[in-house]
C-alpha cells in the first residue's frame, strides 16, 4: 500500500503499525514524538493497536519545550 | 551562521512583550546549506503550559505550521522562546528537553526591558554552543 510520511510517498507493507512505522523511520527520542494520521492525533499509548491504512497520510511532530 | 529578518525579531520581540511575564514561543524556517541558515518565516504558536518558567509549543499548530514550510519549500530550522526575567541562554530544563542537534534554538530575554537580547545555539546534550545570529 502506498502512504504518505512527511509528506514523502512511501510504499510499505499492509497491517504496518504506527510503532513499526516509528521504528522503520528511525524516529529519534520516540517517547517524546506525537504522530498524527490525516491530521488527528493518535494516543501515544496506542501506537502499537494503530494499523495505519492505504493512502494516510502520518507527520511526527518532535515536542518542544523547555523554561527559564 | 543564521540570519533572521529585522521585521521577523522585531515581530517576535513585540509579541513576547505582549505575552510577559509569560513565555511567548514559536518556530523558524527557511533554508539552510548545512552550514548557514536564512530564516524565510518566523511561527508565533501558543505557549500550551501557558506559564512564567515554561513553555510548549501547540501540537495542532506545530502541525499547521510544519505544513505550511513543507507547501513554501522551506525547511525547519529550529524554535524561538522568551526569557521574560532571565538571561538569553539555555536553561536546564532547554538543554534537557532539546532534542534535535541540528536545530537552532533561538532565545529571546527580555530581563532588560528596554535592552532585549536575542541569540541562538545548538544544542548537544548538556552542552550549549552559542551561533552567530545576523538580523539585518
Amino acid at each position: 500500500m502506498t502512504i504518505t510520511v512527511a509528506g514523502v510517498k512511501k510504499e510499505v507493507a499492509d497491517g504496518l503499525t504506527v510503532a513499526q512505522l516509528v521504528i522503520d523511520e528511525n524516529v529519534e527520542t520516540p517517547q517524546y514524538v506525537t504522530v498524527t494520521i490525516n491530521d488527528e492525533f493518535v494516543e501515544s499509548g496506542q501506537f502499537e493497536e494503530t494499523i495505519i491504512k492505504d493512502g494516510d497520510s502520518i507527520e511526527f511532530l518532535y515536542f518542544m519545550g523547555g523554561g527559564q | 551562521m543564521i540570519k533572521m529578518a529585522k521585521a521577523d525579531y522585531e515581530r517576535i520581540l513585540a509579541h513576547a512583550r505582549s505575552e510577559a511575564p509569560v513565555e511567548a514561543c514559536g518556530l523558524i524556517a527557511g533554508t539552510t546549506d548545512g552550514v548557514n541558515k536564512d530564516i524565510k518565516k518566523v511561527y508565533i504558536l501558543t505557549n500550551t503550559d501557558h506559564a512564567e518558567e515554561h513553555f510548549t509549543l501547540d501540537p495542532k499548530e506545530q502541525l499547521a505550521a510544519v505544513k505550511d514550510m513543507r507547501a513554501n519549500g522551506l525547511v525547519p530550522l529550529g524554535n524561538w522562546h522568551s526569557h521574560p526575567v532571565s538571561p538569553s541562554r539555555p536553561s536546564e530544563e532547554d538543554k534537557r528537553l532539546a532534542f534535535d542537534s541540528k536545530a537552532s534554538y533561538l532565545i529571546l530575554s527580555l530581563m532588560d526591558k528596554d535592552a532585549p537580547v536575542l541569540n541562538s545555539f545548538h544544542i548537544e546534550g548538556t552542552d550549549a554552543y552559542k551561533e552567530e545570529l545576523v538580523i539585518e
